[in-house]
C-alpha cells in the first residue's frame, strides 16, 4: 500500500529518529511511504489553545496535502485525533461546506501508526527485537479520542527479548495537554508527579508511547529527576531489530 | 482551606481569580490532596464497578442524551407545560430572569408567612444565586440540613464538589467543626457518632421550620412532579414537613414525562454515588389534599423557575449540551485536574470539568476568572467517557477556548494585539503556513537554542514558558530535522 506519512511538526523537528523508524518499519512490511513535503502543522495547536481562525489555513494545508492518498499514517494519536474528531469542528467554524465535506472524506484513510498496522493491516507481529524493560503509557487522545485501545499492547507483546511491565494508573493522563503544561504548570506538575512516580514503580528501563509530546513531558521529568529512565516512540521498539545495535 | 475570594456567581465577577492562581493554593495543601486524593480514587473505583454491572449501559447514555436534547430543543413548550400542570396541582409558578429576581421572589414568600429560620436542602441553585446571604440580609436565617452542606456552613466554607460538598474534609476536620459550632460536650470521630449529633442538631431546626426550600434533580412537564434525589432523608424532611416549600429550579431540570424516569433513575444514582438504587427519592406534585384532613407535605408549593443565563448557553449550538447535565459529579471523580485542585480552585458553585465549562457560559465570556476554566484541562477527555448523558464536554472546551479567543481579539485597541501569547501564536501561524519559513524556523530554532541548550538538556526557559522548565527539562532541537533526513535518504538515494 502506498501510505502517506503524516510526520507531525513536531516530531519532524523535535523527534526525527521517530520519522525514521516509522519509514523503516512501514518499509519493512512491504509498503511504500511517500513523504509530502508541503505538510507543515495539523493546527492543533492553534486550535486547542483557541486560536482557530489561525488554525484554519492549516485545516485547508492539511487536506490539501493529503486528499489523495489512500492512507495517511502518522507516529501520534493526538494529531489523529486532531485530524478525525476536531477538523470537522473547524470547518463547521469557517461555515466552509466544501472543507467540511473533504474532511469527511480524508478523516476515515487517517491513521495512528499502531491502529494502522493492528486495525488496518491486521498485523501485531512486526518483528521486533528489543531487550529491555518497558512499560508503556497509553496517551489520553489515542485512548479516549480517537480509540486504539489495545493496538499498542498487542504490538508491543509481539516484541522479541523485551519485558513489558503494565503501568499502574496507566490510564491517567500525564498532565502534558498542549499548553495546558505552560498555562496551568503547577497543575500539570501534580500530575506529572504522579505519573513518574508510577513509572519509577515498574522498575522500567524506558517508557514508551504513541505520542513524542507526552513522552516529551514525562521524559522531561524523568531526567530532571536524574532518574536514569529513558522515554522512546513505540515507532523506534517496533522499528527495532536483532541485527542493529541494540535499537 | 477558606475561600474569601468572590466566586463567578457573586456579582463582582472581574474580581474572581483565575483557575491557576487559585490552583496553586490548593496544590500546595497537602491534607486537601489526601482527602481528596482518597475520595476521589474511592467512588471511581465503586462507580466502574455499578456501571460495568449494567449491560444495556451504553443504549441508557445515548437514551438520557437524546431525551435530555429532545428537552433543549423544545424547552419553550414543555416550560409552559410544566407551569400548567404544576398549576392545575395546586402550586404557583414564579419565572425568575435572574439571581436578583429569583432570591426577591423566594424571600418575599419567606417573609408573608413570617419565617425568621427556613430550612434546605442541598440545592446549588440556590448556592448560584446566593440565596442564604440574601436572605440573611433580609433578616431570614437559611439552615442547610444536608449533612455535608452543614457541615460547609457551620466551618464558613464554601461547597468543593457538587455532590459530596464536604469531600475536603476528613472526619478528624469535621468533629473540630461540630465542637466549636454545635452544642456538644465531648465528641469521638467515628461517622455514626458525627452523623448523631447533625442529625440532634437537625431534627429541632426541621419542627420549628415554616418553609422549606429545596433545589431539584428533575420535574416532569406532563404531571408537574417535582423530585428530589437524595441520600440522606434530610430532604424528604425539608420537603414534606414545614407547611410551605418553596423549590427552585433552573429551566433545564425538566423532563418531558414519568417514564422518563426510568433512564435517569437508573444513570444518576450509579454515575454519582455507585449505588444500584438511590435512597431517598422524593415526589411531589402540587400541595396535599385541601380537604382539611391530614395531610402529608406542604399546603403551600410555589416553583422559582430560574433562567440566568441559561436561555444564552441555550443558543449556542456547541455549548448548549452543557444544560443536559444532571448533576452526577461522575466527571469531577475522574478528572485528574480535579483530583489535585479540588473544587475551590474554580471559584464557583459548579467546579469540576462541567463546572469549566458551565461557569463561563452562565456568566457570560469576557470576565479573566470564568475565561481561566476553560483551559483548566488536559483535555485527557476521561470526563465524556463516563458522562450518563454524553456531554462532549472536551468540545465544549476547546469550543469556549475559541470564544475567549475571539472575544478578546476582537477587543478595542492594541492591547490584545500586542499580548505575548497572541504575537506567539500568530507568528508560528504564519511559519506554519509558509513551508518555507517552516524549514527555515527548524534551522533557526537550532542555531538559537544554543545559549540555552549547551549541556545537551535545557533546564530553564524564558518568560511565560519558565511553566514548563520548573520541574521538566527540554529537549533541545536535534540538527537535523527529518524533512532533511528524507530529503538525504530517500529522495536522493
Amino acid at each position: 500500500m502506498r501510505v502517506g506519512l503524516f510526520i507531525t511538526c513536531f516530531n519532524d523537528t523535535l523527534f526525527p529518529q521517530t520519522g525514521v523508524a516509522t519509514v523503516r518499519l512501514l518499509e519493512r512490511l512491504g509498503h511504500e511511504v511517500d513523504f509530502p513535503a508541503e505538510q507543515t502543522c495539523c493546527g492543533q495547536m492553534h486550535f486547542n489553545t483557541g486560536y482557530q481562525r489561525e488554525a484554519l489555513p492549516l485545516v485547508r494545508r492539511f487536506v490539501r496535502v493529503f486528499k489523495e492518498y489512500e492512507a495517511v499514517v502518522a507516529p501520534s494519536g493526538s494529531c489523529v485525533g486532531m485530524v478525525r474528531e476536531l477538523y470537522p469542528m473547524a470547518a463547521k467554524l469557517a461555515g466552509d461546506d466544501m472543507l467540511a465535506g473533504e474532511v469527511e472524506e480524508l478523516a476515515p484513510r487517517v491513521f495512528e501508526l499502531s491502529e494502522f498496522l493492528v486495525k488496518k493491516l491486521g498485523v501485531t507481529d512486526v518483528g521486533a527485537y528489543y531487550p529491555h524493560r518497558v512499560t508503556y503509557h497509553p496517551t489520553c487522545h489515542s485512548l479516549r479520542m480517537i480509540g486504539v485501545g489495545d493496538a499498542p499492547l498487542e504490538l508491543l507483546r509481539a516484541v522479541r527479548g523485551m519485558d513489558l511491565i503494565e503501568l499502574p494508573e496507566a490510564e491517567e493522563c500525564c498532565g502534558f495537554g498542549g499548553t495546558f503544561a505552560i498555562k496551568n504548570a503547577d497543575t500539570s506538575a501534580a500530575m506529572l508527579s504522579d505519573k513518574i512516580r508510577h513509572a519509577l514503580d515498574t522498575d522500567a528501563e524506558v517508557v514508551t508511547a504513541g505520542d513524542n509530546s507526552c513522552l516529551m513531558h514525562i521524559g522531561g521529568g524523568l531526567t530532571r529527576g536524574r532518574t536514569g529512565v529513558e522515554t522512546v516512540h513505540l515507532a523506534e521498539i517496533l522499528a527495532s531489530e536483532a541485527t542493529e545495535d541494540g535499537r | 482551606m477558606t475561600i474569601k475570594a468572590p466566586d463567578a456567581f457573586s456579582g463582582g465577577a472581574g474580581k474572581t481569580p483565575t483557575f491557576e492562581e487559585s490552583a496553586k493554593a490548593s496544590l500546595a495543601d497537602a491534607q486537601l490532596r489526601r482527602n481528596l486524593g482518597k475520595a476521589t480514587r474511592t467512588i471511581r473505583e465503586k462507580r466502574k464497578v455499578a456501571v460495568e454491572e449494567m449491560p444495556d449501559w451504553e443504549k441508557l447514555r445515548e437514551a438520557g442524551r437524546a431525551l435530555k436534547t429532545r428537552v433543549m430543543r423544545h424547552l419553550d413548550e414543555y416550560l409552559l407545560q410544566l407551569e400548567e400542570s404544576v398549576t392545575k396541582a395546586g402550586g404557583q409558578v414564579h419565572w425568575a430572569r435572574d439571581a436578583e429576581e429569583a432570591n426577591r421572589i423566594i424571600a418575599g414568600i419567606a417573609k408573608s408567612h413570617d419565617a425568621r429560620e427556613v430550612v434546605k436542602v442541598k440545592s446549588i441553585a440556590t448556592d448560584e444565586t446566593k440565596l442564604n446571604e440574601y436572605l440573611e440580609s433580609e433578616g431570614i436565617q437559611a439552615i442547610e440540613t444536608d449533612l455535608a452542606e452543614l457541615i460547609i456552613q457551620l466551618a464558613g466554607e464554601t461547597s468543593s464538589h457538587i455532590l459530596v460538598p464536604a469531600i475536603h474534609k476528613n472526619r478528624a476536620e469535621i468533629r473540630e467543626i461540630f465542637l466549636r459550632e454545635l452544642d456538644v460536650d465531648d465528641l469521638p470521630d467515628d461517622p455514626a457518632a458525627l452523623t448523631e449529633a447533625a442529625r440532634r442538631h437537625l431534627r429541632e431546626k426541621f419542627l420549628k421550620a415554616k418553609v422549606g426550600i429545596s433545589g431539584a434533580n428533575f420535574a416532569v412537564a406532563e404531571t408537574g412532579t417535582v423530585c428530589v434525589v437524595e441520600s440522606e432523608g434530610n430532604g424528604r424532611m425539608c420537603t414534606t414537613v414545614p407547611p410551605v416549600l418553596v423549590t427552585l429550579m433552573g429551566v433545564e431540570k425538566i423532563i418531558p414525562a414519568w417514564q422518563d424516569f426510568e433512564v435517569f433513575m437508573q444513570l444518576l444514582p450509579r454515575s454519582s454515588t455507585a449505588e444500584r438504587m438511590n435512597p431517598y427519592t422524593s415526589f411531589w406534585t402540587g400541595v396535599s389534599g385541601e380537604d382539611g384532613g391530614i395531610h402529608d407535605g406542604p399546603q403551600e408549593f410555589h416553583l422559582v423557575l430560574l433562567d440566568n443565563g441559561r436561555t444564552d448557553v441555550l443558543a449556542d449550538e456547541v455549548g448548549r449540551q452543557s444544560l443536559n447535565c444532571i448533576r452526577c459529579s461522575a466527571c469531577l471523580n475522574v478528572c485528574p485536574v480535579y483530583e489535585r485542585t479540588g473544587g475551590h480552585a474554580y471559584n464557583s458553585v459548579y467546579p469540576g470539568p462541567i463546572g469549566a465549562i458551565l461557569t463561563p457560559q452562565l456568566v457570560g465570556i469576557g470576565k479573566p476568572g470564568p475565561d481561566s476554566l476553560p483551559y483548566a484541562s488536559s483535555l485527557c477527555g476521561a470526563c465524556y467517557e463516563v458522562c450518563p448523558v454524553k456531554i462532549n464536554i472536551p468540545e465544549v472546551l476547546i469550543h469556549l477556548r475559541g470564544k475567549v479567543v475571539r472575544h478578546k481579539q476582537d477587543g478595542d485597541g492594541l492591547r490584545p494585539k500586542l499580548d505575548p501569547e497572541n504575537v506567539a501564536m500568530q507568528a508560528m501561524a504564519k511559519t506554519f503556513s509558509d513551508v518555507r519559513l517552516y524549514e527555515a524556523s527548524q534551522k533557526l530554532a537550532w542555531i538559537g537554542q544554543w545559549p540555552l541548550a549547551r549541556s545537551g538538556a535545557i533546564h530553564r526557559l524564558p518568560g511565560r514558558l519558565a511553566g514548563w522548565t520548573s520541574v521538566r527539562d527540554l529537549k533541545p532541537v536535534p540538527e537535523q530535522s527529518f524533512r532533511q533526513w528524507w530529503k538525504s535518504n530517500r529522495e536522493e538515494s
